[in-house]
């Protein structure tokens, strides 16, 4: 079905309904592309030439009933036609496209369903462990997300050639080594869809608390996490996802509380909690309990962390926290998912329900095995607890150590306030 | 699509290994390769000797070098190469991951590469040099 001609569609009307119809679907058809014509380049061709071709005969004959399924077959004739032209001076390239076509003649082409598993395919493939884990990061921002290399170089303060070397290279090896287009089986999807979900959290992680340069957050990232978190708990609603998404929420809906106006870093206790997204806190709070109630029996370290930060967030002043539930949360968490920072956050967390004394043992235990050394915020835990405690001395010692590993300007700043206060 | 798979061992580990131990490993792996042969995965394979055995040969100042051992020293050395016929890298991988030797040290899985294009040419640079 097309829909008539109208005079006022002008050519500039079309383009903006093509550029809409860009933002709304180049990804899904990227994603199916990749799988018809079996390579990310090909395919990425393949887009832009269908793309164009639209520009080209939309305002002739109007927007197709289904831009999408338009798109996607406009994108693979263009394909298999170019490299039928090659055909024409290698003979070898004929096969090539017989191999399209028959691939092409497969089922599930445009249809709903078809193309939601083309965007999970998409994904898995650019998570996939065989890749370095820049690269897994570079490419889902770039092929699921649809970011510029320019952008992601920026975002990650590296060079754009640089970004798009390991671009090239990551893609060449999923074509040289044959790393296949597909969703992992049941037995495989617990620790596939890991790699996945850390890939998502990483991009979160650098927009909600960038590692280097001169402010603290890069709101585009973190939006672009939790874009890709929705996407996972619509097509593949494992706890797991689902915890993600909720723990990304919650910790976002605290971003314009976070910073000073001068952006200074402000600690959750301190924070106005007038300025928490009420919304995002509640969807957070909701997914959170859906994963808990998902699989109550083995929580994901997701989950674990978003029922944490749920508590936080029904808390309406900082003396109301339910420490006594944090603090069991974070025990469940050294357990089941050891590492040294979960230790020193239940050490905070104990601090807070038993007082300084039984949270400094504790960090001092854990210090006193090395694996935190490097690690400005166990020095600044120790510091926090000295001060509360009245031990200045020991204070002291333990900010300028934090200032001495603080890696963002804020950071710095914050270290440098709170040893002033202790008169230095 | 060929992948050739590189297993790796501690040799002094493995030297330490009690017998009954050994020989369990040993059959469980045997039974694993008949499985993969049966199923037409098994391409090739050969165990390696100690790379104590092993002599390494470079090309320096003009002609070969001959040294004793491995071309690298370290703790895990090549214990045995599998030509493993799988669809892809994912099905390469399943059917490694379920092999018993992974148990006694890493494998790399490496996809074999393709030089017939390169080979084509090479002969007829080659034909085109002897006309």
């Amino acid at each position: 079905m097309i829909s008539p001609i109208s005079p006022e569609n002008s050519a500039r009307d079309m383009s903006e309904v093509v550029a809409a119809v860009y933002r709304a679907e180049s990804r899904h058809i990227l994603a199916t592309l990749i799988r018809l014509l079996g390579d990310f380049d090909v395919a990425e061709d393949a887009l832009h030439d269908a793309f164009r071709a639209a520009l080209e005969q939309w305002p002739k004959e109007g927007v197709p009933a289904n831009p999408r399924a338009w798109l996607v077959s406009a994108g693979r004739f263009k394909a298999i036609d170019s490299v039928r032209r090659r055909a024409r001076f290698d003979a070898a390239q004929e096969d090539v496209a017989r191999q399209l076509e028959a691939n092409a003649a497969g089922s599930g082409d445009s249809d709903d369903e078809g193309i939601a598993d083309d965007r999970l395919r998409l994904i898995f493939s650019c998570c996939h462990p065989a890749l370095a884990p820049d690269a897994r990061l570079a490419l889902t921002l770039r092929e699921v997300c649809g970011l510029t290399t320019e952008e992601i170089a920026s975002a990650f303060l590296t060079t754009p050639s640089t970004l798009a070397q390991r671009i090239v290279r990551a893609k060449a090896k999923i074509r040289d080594a044959r790393i296949p287009y597909q969703v992992p089986a049941a037995d495989e999807l617990p620790e596939r869809l890991d790699a996945v979900l850390h890939v998502v959290y990483l991009v979160f992680n650098e927009g909600y608390s960038a590692s280097t340069g001169a402010s603290v957050t890069r709101p585009d990232l973190s939006g672009e996490a939790i874009r890709l978190g929705r996407l996972l708990v619509e097509l593949l609603p494992e706890p797991e996802a689902i915890g993600l998404l909720g723990l990304m929420l919650l910790q976002e809906s605290r971003r314009d509380a976070r910073t000073s106006p001068d952006g200074d870093l402000i600690l959750l206790e301190e924070q106005d909690r007038s300025r928490w997204n009420r919304q995002q806190m509640a969807e957070g709070t909701a997914l959170a309990e859906r994963a808990v109630a998902t699989r109550p029996a083995r929580l994901d370290s997701f989950t674990i962390q978003a029922a944490i930060a749920a508590v936080h967030a029904a808390a309406p002043t900082p003396a109301a926290t339910d420490w006594q539930r944090i603090a069991a949360l974070y025990e469940q968490l050294a357990r089941e998912h050891p590492s040294p920072v979960v230790e020193l956050n239940r050490a905070v967390a104990v601090a807070m329900r038993d007082g300084p004394e039984a949270g400094l043992a504790l960090i001092d235990a854990l210090l006193a095995r090395g694996e935190l050394d490097d690690y400005r915020f166990a020095h600044a835990a120790r510091a926090d607890l000295c001060r509360r405690l009245g031990k200045t001395v020991e204070s002291v010692a333990s900010y300028e150590k934090s200032l001495a590993l603080a890696r963002q300007e804020p950071e710095r700043r914050f270290f440098e306030r709170r040893l002033r206060e202790l008169g230095r | 699509m060929k992948y050739i798979c590189l297993g790796y061992i501690d040799q002094k580990k493995w030297e330490t290994t009690p017998e009954g131990e050994m020989h369990e490993m040993m059959d469980e792996c045997f039974a694993y390769d008949d499985m993969l042969r049966k199923n037409g995965h098994f391409a090739a394979g050969e165990a390696l000797q100690s790379a104590q055995n092993a002599v390494t040969l470079r090309w320096k100042n003009g002609k070969v070098s001959i040294t004793d051992g491995p071309f690298a020293e370290t703790k895990e050395q090549l214990g045995g190469i599998l030509v493993l016929e799988a669809k892809d890298l994912n099905h390469a991988i399943q059917l490694m991951s379920k092999h018993p030797g992974v148990k006694a040290g890493p494998f790399e899985i490496r996809p074999a590469d393709d030089l017939t294009g390169m080979i084509r040419e090479s002969e007829r640079r080659r034909a085109a040099a002897a006309r």
